[in-house]
């Protein structure tokens, strides 16, 4: 195979956890985002637009949605002879099958991929956050600082330091410390998870880090911080623009939401940096004599016959008359009845929700079913769910997926409580 | 039906869409908010099993060749069959502008392919059909050419002069057959789809049938006797896009919910060339009712009755009713639009008022600033 100058590697394994229903049958980076893409579609749609043409994706945590979502890489132009997109997910060796221990180890276990293409540098990516970048600019600093790592970080308020990654950064970028959520952060610069290594480099680091026994194998807590501790050459990269983790319930609404603002969240519709994802082949939506549509986003297939305000709909939904969807999300091929208030609410995919239902109303009550996950205004219904007619949810409520009318014991769940497969607490 | 390959016709000598197709033949005119013309046959083409599909094409190859790629998108980039563009070339002697000219020159095309049947289609009309029954029809007749065709009483007199008659005896076996003129009192006509044996085609333009400079017409004519042509009786939504009139009535009969679902909502997708465009977004000030909107469009103004096609921008106090706004066009503030039909790239400047008439809607032609 031909030698690449950048191989890119994105980590695909993240189990999103803290997104709840919503992530809990597909990987993080294939959790549907903004109208008609999943998660990992920025990180994918960045490379190529980067000219970046070689990617691994590592892959571990329920890769089934996303397999069949990235298949040969063709929405991507990744279906290559030379390079291309791979999957590279846990596998058997001869003595023993592992899974990927961390961040780390995941490279670890394909370091023979990335050798042949004999790269000179490495890109990290996270497959998990929703930006728009351009490597090649990053790459350009990379090698213009000469460095052994550069590090894209991205200026966070004072008050929100505490949650990310700290890079401590001297006036010429360069990283003497690296602090992960410290109490008293002396910089607002957090690691965006994104990282160019010089290759042979971190092969080095990665062999060493193997054969230690005190490490989580992570990028983040034990690679970077030994080559800081070997004064490495790195360097803090300043990206400027938008940039979120989407990982809790409310981020991930709110930054779907952004993108029915005028000029706020990514810019998708910038032809120069498209962002691509597999094509459902729907014909375009349709708005009826009844509909109404203000503030939102909405995708190829879709037929309104109600009220849509400042929400994200996504491809083939139908929303009947006199329903009203507001400060909600609505994924794909979902059918809303009529006479149908929702709002500020995630509904998975492929749901029915019937006629006369209520979701989102009432006051906030904290969740019974864990409020560790569920501790916004945001109501959430998993995928390929049936909510019976005449439902009332209340504020901060959580349904499964694959929920039957036969799940509710009740029409009326109230805030804060929830309704899985094998049992309730309205 | 691997059987059964396909031939899509691009050129039809008697449609004319004015600024429309005069950039392009009017099998690749924009249709329905994301398609071209010849999607729809193509689609009904692959949705039938048909997986060895020519397109001939001779004038304006451009716009068609760049549509269709490498067929991708019909799942029509294989090893083994999958999606041909030829050429059309003529046969030396004239008057061969009827569906057998452009086959002339693909003899050996025909030849080498392996399928038993050929189904020909001239790719100007708008529907969506499952071929397999026709097919099915043809072998369980055994008849040498089999013509779809359908009752046309949902067209004007006037339309139906642009239609052909056919005329059936017993079993649906055709007595008569005329391309272009329809008696007004007999409603049945072709819907410009044929299904052959593909010996039986190369022996019919290999002269070994007939002469060799008869056109098709002619051939049906002359041998209605001793040829078995049967009709295959057709009754869904079919439109050809013949004139400006039946193109601006067969988009808008979309917004029409019956026929959305017959064409478009239908489990036999139609497939069109991928743009990657965004979601469209409707801003605080967007009043959309009636109406078709693609991906890519930003909506700030008022549309009503009317259809946006990929990529369409309507800025701050537009007003569009009953028009179509073909991709990437841009209708800036105030501007005011009715019975228009904009072509792609087509910018309409601030406070601007276009106005046409429900049967003489106003064409603009690509990349015009108004």
């Amino acid at each position: 195979m031909a030698q690449k100058e950048i191989v890119a590697l994105i980590l695909a394994g993240g189990q999103g956890s803290r997104l709840g229903v919503l992530a809990e049958n597909v990987a993080k980076p294939a959790v549907p985002f903004g109208g008609k893409y999943r998660i990992i579609d920025f990180a994918l749609s960045n490379c190529i637009n980067s000219g970046i043409d070689t990617v691994g994706v590592l892959t571990q945590y329920q890769p089934f949605e996303l397999n069949k979502h990235i298949g040969i890489g063709r929405p991507w132009d990744l279906d290559r002879m030379n390079g291309g997109i791979t999957i590279l997910a846990p596998y058997m060796k001869t003595e023993k099958g592992e899974w990927y221990a961390g961040t780390a180890d995941a490279v670890f276990q394909n370091i023979h991929y990335v050798d042949e293409m004999s790269p000179r540098y490495v890109i990290i990516l996270s497959g998990d956050h929703i930006y728009k970048m351009d490597y090649n600019d990053m790459l350009e600093y990379h090698k213009e600082k000469h460095a052994d790592a550069t590090i894209s970080v991205i200026d966070v308020p004072m008050e929100e330091a505490g949650r990310y990654g700290i890079m401590n950064t001297n006036r010429d970028g360069s990283i003497y410390e690296f602090e992960e959520k410290p109490e008293n952060p002396k910089s607002t610069l957090a690691s965006m998870g994104i990282y160019i290594f010089t290759w042979d480099m971190l092969r080095e680091y990665l062999i060493n880090d193997h054969l230690k026994s005190d490490t989580s194998h992570d990028f983040g807590k034990d690679i970077i911080p030994a080559m800081l501790k070997d004064k490495k050459r790195m360097f803090a990269y300043k990206f400027r623009g938008y940039w979120r983790d989407a990982g809790t319930i409310s981020s991930y609404w709110e930054s779907n939401l952004n993108l029915t603002e005028k000029n706020s969240g990514p810019d998708i519709y910038d032809p120069c940096w498209k962002i691509y994802s597999p094509d459902p082949a729907y014909p375009p939506h349709f708005v009826s004599d009844t509909g109404k549509v203000e503030k939102s986003v909405i995708a190829d297939g879709c037929t309104i016959h109600g009220t849509v305000k400042n929400s994200v709909i996504f491809p083939g939904v139908t929303v009947n008359a006199g329903s009203v969807i507001e400060d909600s999300i609505i994924m794909s091929d979902t059918l809303i009845g009529c006479n149908t208030e929702i709002c500020c609410s995630i509904i998975g995919e492929n749901c029915v929700i019937g006629n006369e239902v209520k979701c989102g109303v009432g006051e906030f009550a904290e969740n019974t079913y864990n409020p560790r996950i569920y501790n916004s205004n945001i109501t959430v219904v998993g995928s390929n769910t049936i909510i019976p007619n005449n439902t009332v949810l209340g504020k901060n409520v959580v349904i499964g997926s694959f929920i039957t009318p036969h799940d509710f014991e009740t029409h009326y769940i109230t805030s804060g409580g929830y309704v899985m497969k094998g049992g309730s607490n309205p | 039906m691997k059987s059964t390959m396909g031939i899509i016709l691009t050129e039809c000598k008697n449609y004319d869409l004015k600024e429309l197709s005069s950039v392009r033949p009017v099998a690749s005119v924009p249709f329905g908010g994301k398609y071209r013309a010849i999607d729809f046959a193509l689609s009904s083409m692959v949705n039938s099993g048909i997986i060895n599909i020519s397109v001939i094409t001779k004038y304006n190859m451009r716009s068609l060749m760049d549509h269709l790629g490498s067929g991708k998108e019909w799942d029509l980039d294989r090893k083994n069959r999958g999606l041909f563009i030829l050429p059309a070339s003529e046969h030396p002697t004239e008057s061969c502008d009827d569906i057998l000219g452009p086959l002339y020159g693909n003899i050996s095309f025909l030849e080498k392919s392996s399928e038993k049947y050929v189904l020909i289609i001239q790719g100007f009309a708008i529907y969506n059909m499952d071929f397999t029954p026709m097919i099915i029809q043809h072998i369980e007749t055994n008849a040498d050419i089999t013509i779809a065709c359908r009752d046309m009483s949902d067209f004007s007199l006037d339309e139906r002069k642009l239609l052909g008659t056919v005329i059936t005896g017993e079993n649906g076996i055709i007595t008569q057959y005329s391309e272009n003129t329809q008696d007004t009192g007999y409603s049945f006509g072709p819907m410009g789809i044929f299904l052959l044996g593909r010996e039986f085609l190369i022996d019919l333009l290999k002269g070994r049938i007939s002469k060799p400079a008869e056109t098709f017409n002619d051939i049906i004519a002359q041998n209605a006797g001793n040829l078995r042509i049967y009709a295959c009786n057709f009754h869904g939504y079919w439109r050809p896009l013949s004139n400006i009139q039946l193109y601006y009535r067969t988009n808008m009969e979309l917004l029409n919910p019956g026929v959305r679902q017959e064409l478009l909502m239908n489990e036999r997708k139609i497939y069109t060339k991928i743009k990657d465009d965004p979601p469209a977004k409707y801003n605080g000030d967007a009043c959309v009712r009636n109406s078709i909107v693609a991906e890519g469009c930003i909506i700030e103004g008022t549309v009503e009755n009317s259809i946006l096609f990929r990529g369409v921008r309507v800025e701050k106090g537009a007003k569009i009713k009953d028009s179509l706004i073909m991709q990437e066009s841009v209708i800036e503030k105030n501007a005011d639009l009715q019975y228009c039909i904009l072509d792609k790239e087509v910018t309409v400047s601030q406070g601007r008022t276009l106005k046409g008439e429900p049967q003489y809607p106003l064409v603009i032609s690509k990349k015009t600033r108004v």
